[in-house]
């Protein structure tokens, strides 16, 4: 099979909290031909954007990091649904505000970035290089039977016109991905809404609620398990549910995880959707 | 002068309306009635546009087709309207004095033959295919030959080509996709053909092509109406995926007594009746980031209405109307928007919606309560879109023909939007009702009267006498 290579920033959640979305995304990579080459040097993407257009300063980290992605040639890709949300607007700002790239370039030693970099989520990748016929025919270990629920949140889509990876109110992509590796991805009310995100800092209580509401939904369309994209999102709902027995929380897994699990690359029993699954 | 025949006397001075909803039906009414000819084209079978789909107008309830009919009947009896229905204008062009059109109009092809046909409606009982109904706008269903309603003008079917049994095998064995001859060596024949079977007249016409005419006129009225907005690109609201999210003209089809459930209001996913209907207006109007800036300017009135009547259809329903603002600025529309709150007891919550989705076997709405600040989840057992209100595709391609201005949501424009709203950049050619912009029904009247005056004033400077 002909390997695919990409530029890879990590992001300091994966590094921090999300250790095994890296791994899994590499082991899962490297079955599907897929080569994340991480950037020599990089930095925290900012981990928002900055809605304030005026301030070009508060877009120098997550340039940065494009700038490295530049350099080392190719698409940048990266995994985390934040990471990927900063960075996907930056470069759209970048591109389409020429004043705000000079005046950065002016100040950035790194420079100049050229504006053109349009960084990827893994789940591009392999929807838009690969796509689905090639995952399925990778699968050893079909997860037939099992009822996922696809969750999105907010980062990965929105806003729509922007990000533009999926439909931001009917998304497809990680359904998709649960059906290519044989299993059923139910049908779930919640897919899109917010976690709660960042308000875990200043109001629990918010993002309690939120999350719950998530998990109780997902559990009402009779899903094993939550599969997303996002490191915030997987901890809030982890985190929400805390206070349950453990028998009767509903696991939330990364897409990685299914891949790995359904290529054969982990054990089937380390796949939450099966131990413990109330389905 | 003579009136008789079908064909048009060169020598009269005549009018061509294009669109005949209730604006165009008034401008041809006037225009012939001062004694000129009006040619009247209608895209659909039969004449009445939008007001033959609602069930009763707003603020008097009065029953729309009850008031329209007396109306289409006499376009359809004029001496002096020549009636165009299922026909598109191909072309206009101005002669060369800059007095007259040239218009080109295309006939679709109906497979009956109108002169032979009595309207019995034998065809439509007998045609065993039935398909989603665009009248009924996806909750009711009509047969493949087919007339609009019962009160249709004229009463005469056409047969849908795309879901007709017998004219899909037609054309399957005349291509050749199917074999001509059968296993047992007889010439393949189209399949069905029941209509035909059972016309006493023998009026169905397979071979029926699209026919070509040209004519000369000497002043236009667009009169070509709205669309409303899919519900499908409302994809936050489960528009187009969630069978019980309708637009507001699916909910007149279930209030009114002629549509799909006699007038019994019944979602669509199980038949049953719904306890709680939550009303959304603005969906897709006053949303710039949709391009979409302007106000429907109907949907205020309209909603109120159709939560009155369904208060009325199902006594003890819970009806909710989700409102940025009420404007009611109409003659006695304040008050019926007051008898909806006050004596009909409909919630009026002011706030967007952001969400609709559902949720053991109810829907849940999600939306913001601006005046009590918070935000509320309401269960639904039925949700209605008020749609934005959109020019229609073929206003597009009339006013590149015609050279026309169009505002950035679509709409035509007057010549001066204050002082010549009728009038438009091109002499001789003038706007009636919702071709402009939002209207409702009083309004688009009006306008077909205007229209129809200038268009009088027209000829009659043109020295073209009218009939006695």
């Amino acid at each position: 099979m002909a390997s695919r290579t990409y530029a890879y920033f990590p992001g300091c959640t994966l590094r921090s909290h999300a250790h095994e979305y890296e791994r899994q995304a590499l082991a899962a990579g490297q079955a599907l031909g897929i080569d994340l080459v991480e950037l020599p040097e990089w930095n925290c993407c900012g981990a928002t954007f900055p809605l304030n257009a005026e301030n070009v300063m508060d877009l120098i980290a997550p340039a940065r990091v494009l700038i490295a992605g530049g350099k080392a040639g190719g698409d940048l890709v990266t995994l985390c649904a934040v990471c990927f949300h900063v960075l996907r607007r930056t470069a759209n700002f970048l591109q389409t505000h020429p004043f705000a790239l000079e005046r950065l370039n002016a100040f950035v030693e790194e420079g100049p970035y050229d504006g053109q970099l349009r960084p990827r989520h893994l789940l591009e990748v392999v929807r838009d290089d690969l796509g689905w016929a090639e995952i399925r025919q990778r699968v050893t270990q079909p997860q037939a039977g099992v009822r996922l629920a696809a969750y999105y949140g907010c980062m990965l889509l929105r806003p729509g016109p922007e990000i533009g990876l999926d439909d931001p109110e009917q998304p497809s992509v990680l359904e998709n991905l649960i059906e290519a590796v044989g299993a059923q991805a139910t049908s779930f009310s919640h897919s899109s809404e917010c976690c709660g995100s960042y308000l875990a800092a200043t109001q629990p209580g918010a993002v309690e609620r939120a999350s719950l509401r998530v998990v109780e939904a997902a559990r009402a369309g009779g899903a094993a398990a939550v599969i997303t994209a996002c490191p915030l999102c997987k901890y809030n709902l982890e985190q929400a549910q805390r206070e349950q027995p453990e028998e009767s929380r509903l696991p939330v897994a990364y897409f990685t995880q299914l891949l790995t699990i359904a290529f054969g690359v982990d054990a089937p029993e380390s796949a939450p959707w099966i131990v413990g699954a109330p389905a | 002068m003579d009136c008789g025949g079908a064909g048009m006397s060169e020598a009269r001075p005549s009018a061509l309306v294009i669109g005949a909803g209730i604006a165009g039906i008034q401008a041809a009414l006037d225009i012939a009635n001062s004694g000129y000819r009006a040619v009247l084209v209608e895209s659909e079978p039969s004449i009445g546009g939008h007001m033959a789909q609602l069930s009763e107008t707003f603020p008097t309830l009065d029953c729309s087709q009850c008031i329209l009919t007396p109306r289409t009947v006499e376009v359809g009896h004029h001496a002096n309207i020549d009636l165009r229905t299922y026909s598109l204008v191909e072309d206009i062009r101005r002669s060369k004095d800059g007095s007259a059109f040239q218009v080109r109009i295309r006939r679709k092809a109906a497979y009956v033959d109108w002169s032979k046909c009595t309207g019995c409606g034998a065809c439509q009982e007998k045609c065993p295919f039935k398909v989603e109904s665009d009248f009924e706008r996806g909750v009711g269903v009509r047969k493949v030959i087919y007339t609009l309603s019962p009160q249709a003008v004229p009463n005469k079917p056409v047969i849908d080509a795309e879901h007709c049994r017998y004219l899909i095998s037609k054309h399957e064995i005349e291509s050749g996709t199917v074999a001509a001859l059968t296993k047992s060596g007889k010439p393949a024949e189209p399949k069905c053909g029941a209509c035909a079977k059972f016309c006493p007249t023998e009026a169905i016409d397979w071979d029926q092509k699209d026919t070509y005419e040209e004519l000369e006129v000497g002043a236009i009225v667009l009169a070509t109406g709205f669309d409303l907005m899919s519900p499908a690109q409302l994809g936050e609201y489960g528009g187009g995926q969630l069978p019980d999210v309708v637009d507001g003209l699916a909910f007149e089809r279930l209030l009114a007594a002629s549509g799909p459930t006699a007038g019994r209001v019944l979602r669509p996913s199980d038949g049953q009746e719904p306890r709680n209907v939550v009303f959304i207006q603005c969906c897709g109007s006053r949303d710039p980031a949709r391009g979409q800036p302007h106000c429907s300017k109907i949907c205020c009135m309209y909603t109120a209405k159709q939560a009155i009547l369904y208060k009325h259809h199902v006594h003890g329903g819970e009806a909710t109307v989700f409102y940025i603002d009420v404007r009611a600025a109409g003659k006695g529309y304040e008050e019926f928007l007051q008898r909806a709150q006050v004596q009909e007891q409909v919630n009026y919550i002011r706030g967007k919606v952001s969400r609709v989705y559902a949720e053991n076997g109810h829907l849940v709405v999600k939306g913001a309560d601006t005046l009590g600040h918070r935000s509320v989840d309401v269960i639904a057992d039925m949700v209605v879109l008020a749609m934005a209100v959109q020019p229609r595709p073929e206003t597009r391609r009339l006013a590149e023909m015609l050279d026309l201005a169009i505002d950035d949501s679509g709409f035509l424009c007057g010549l001066d939007e204050e002082l010549a709203p009728i009038e438009t950049l091109q002499s001789g050619v003038f706007l009636a009702g919702t071709v402009q912009g939002p209207r409702d029904i009083p309004e688009s009247v009006a306008q077909g009267s205007a229209a129809a005056g200038k268009v009088i004033q027209r000829l009659r400077q043109q020295g073209g006498e009218a009939a006695a």
